[in-house]
């Protein structure tokens, strides 16, 4: 029973680190219509520069905001310089650039910073606290609960509550009539890439302490992970990237903890294929489901 | 079918096509010349609106009615001929409509999904109106105009079909345009509706602002337009008051011709 309170409290924390990223896919799919593949590689770029913010300064503070504001303006850069000029009217050709962006990315982190991994030592204890004798979350899985929490509740606000946050809902559900009702809808798109972006690479900086440590492929396994949650929910829904984070988070915790951790990309992958051939536009979908 | 060789088209372009007051037109388009690949979708269309003026665009589908809208607003470039509006050429961008007094409604309404009715009424402002206050008063005024404020947090995909058409109507209002493009405002609804449509119409032009309108309801047309330019295949047949479009052997050859071709 202790070992159940342990494992899905930890998966519940590794949960919200999906959910965040597969929040940024959510994101980045109601602005451009495409899914990110370059997401993770983008994300693991601006952490190396707050992984050096944090060698340098010695602040974890200075290195989450410095992922935060280089993961934005790596989103900018890629957009501006490079998904817009993508032509197509299907979401198609964006994605395959996306997939040769991440070649390109991974192989130039890998010449500047070599193979190994990068140690980062977490901020707070991993050490798991005890409510009574029961071991439940560490320092850190709460410290990234909180930091999940707040960006969650801030996106909501902004997306739910300001007048951008209305401009960015108008032109992703109907681009042409937003721009007819005076919206600039590109300058909708780059910040969605923007905030999209920033909230990928915090979840990454929140991840790498949890794993081996620092390399051009630490995102990689949380991308898979996160599209699953996201294909899962609904891409198009907020909501479902949160409840997929968790519900995945937690099959993985499990499985690892009573089976063995090679068995637990299997298991995601099987729920999945379930909600898959249950309903295929994801749990929470609407009505409209993905084209591509 | 070839647009070319119908003998509708011999009836030409009539003259009398400008405004009736020798003042700046709100819109004056010239020479306006639209093809798709080897389809001429508008063939040197010319007409204007005046100040307070209903005009009123009707022809057989596949007249270019549309179109002429879509290159007012932007969304379409013409081979030849110019859009003005208020004496300015109408801007090149479409997002910049709005700044030049100008708002449309869309054949398929175009509602935000999944937005509440007063959400989709505050996307026009929302680039312009800083403070949040001004916008939610002039959102709530443009609801009360279309007596939607009972429906002003329903999620627009619940109401029933006239009452989000009257929602993009009051998205298009909230603005106080000066110019009010309405593709075909009547279309799907009922006679108590077409009334009450004919009421906000008029009380857009009392303010002093214009309309242009697309339509294919005949008694809504010839209740509210002061002028009425007819098109067939892309081109000008006739212009006129309603009166006399009514009685012009050309309308009646465009829309028999329809009639035959069925």
């Amino acid at each position: 029973m202790d070992r159940l309170v342990l494992l899905v409290s930890t998966g519940v924390a590794r949960g919200l680190v999906i959910a965040l990223f597969a929040l940024s896919l959510v994101i980045i799919w109601r602005a451009a219509r495409i899914v990110n593949f370059a997401q993770a590689a983008m994300a693991v770029a601006a952490v190396y520069v707050a992984f050096a913010v944090q060698q340098a300064t010695g602040s974890y503070v200075l290195a989450l905001l410095s992922a935060l504001v280089v993961g934005a303006l790596l989103g900018v850069a890629v957009e501006r310089g490079l998904m817009r000029h993508v032509a197509g009217r299907t979401p198609m050709p964006g994605m395959i650039v996306a997939i040769g962006l991440v070649m390109v990315l991974q192989a130039l982190l890998g010449i500047f910073f070599g193979p190994k991994h990068r140690p980062m030592t977490p901020v707070l204890s991993e050490a798991p606290l005890y409510v009574g004798d029961v071991p439940v979350l560490s320092r850190y899985d709460l410290f990234v609960l909180l930091v999940a929490l707040v960006v969650v509740v801030g996106l909501g606000v902004l997306f739910n509550r300001s007048t951008l946050g209305l401009q960015l809902r108008a032109s992703a559900v109907a681009p042409e009539v937003s721009r007819l009702l005076g919206v600039r809808v590109p300058r909708m798109v780059t910040i969605g890439w923007m905030l999209s972006s920033a909230v990928a690479a915090l979840a990454v900086l929140l991840l790498v302490p949890t794993e081996l440590g620092l390399n051009a492929h630490s995102g990689d396994v949380l991308f898979v992970h996160a599209f699953t949650v996201a294909v899962l929910g609904g891409l198009d829904s907020p909501a479902g990237a949160l409840v997929g984070g968790l519900v995945v988070g937690v099959l993985i915790s499990l499985v690892t903890g009573y089976a063995s951790a090679g068995l637990a990309p299997l298991a995601v992958l099987a729920l999945l294929t379930c909600v898959l051939l249950v309903r295929p536009g994801g749990i929470f979908a609407t009505k409209e489901a993905r084209t591509a | 079918m070839s647009r070319s060789t119908t003998p509708l088209t011999a009836a030409g372009p009539r003259p009398g096509a400008a405004a009736p007051s020798g003042a700046t037109p709100r819109l004056e388009v010239e020479g306006l010349t639209v093809t798709f690949g080897g389809l001429t979708a508008l063939d040197d269309v010319g007409f204007a609106v005046g100040d307070g003026e209903v005009v009123a665009l009707i022809g057989p589908n596949g007249a270019g009615k549309t179109t002429v809208f879509n290159v007012v607003c932007g969304l379409v470039r013409p081979r030849a001929g110019s859009v003005r509006i208020d004496g300015r050429p109408a801007p090149a961008a479409t997002s910049r409509l709005q700044g030049h007094g100008v708002a449309r409604t869309l054949q398929g309404l175009g509602l935000f999904s999944g937005m509440t009715v007063a959400e989709n009424v505050l996307v026009p402002l929302s680039g312009r109106e800083r403070r949040s206050e001004d916008g939610r008063a002039l959102a709530a005024a443009a609801l009360e105009r279309l007596d939607l404020l009972h429906t002003a947090d329903a999620v627009v995909d619940a109401l029933p079909y006239p009452e989000r058409k009257r929602v993009a109507l009051a998205r298009a209002l909230v603005t106080n345009p000066r110019l009010l493009l309405l593709d075909e405002p009547a279309g799907g609804l009922g006679a108590e509706d077409i009334a009450g449509l004919a009421h906000v119409v008029r009380g857009v032009v009392a303010s002093g602002s214009s309309v242009l309108l697309v339509e294919h309801h005949v008694d809504f047309v010839m209740e509210v337009a002061d002028r009425v330019v007819v098109l067939d295949f892309g081109r000008v047949v006739a212009c006129g008051t309603p009166d006399e479009v009514r009685s012009d052997p050309a309308v009646e050859a465009a829309y028999l011709g329809l009639e035959a071709a069925r």
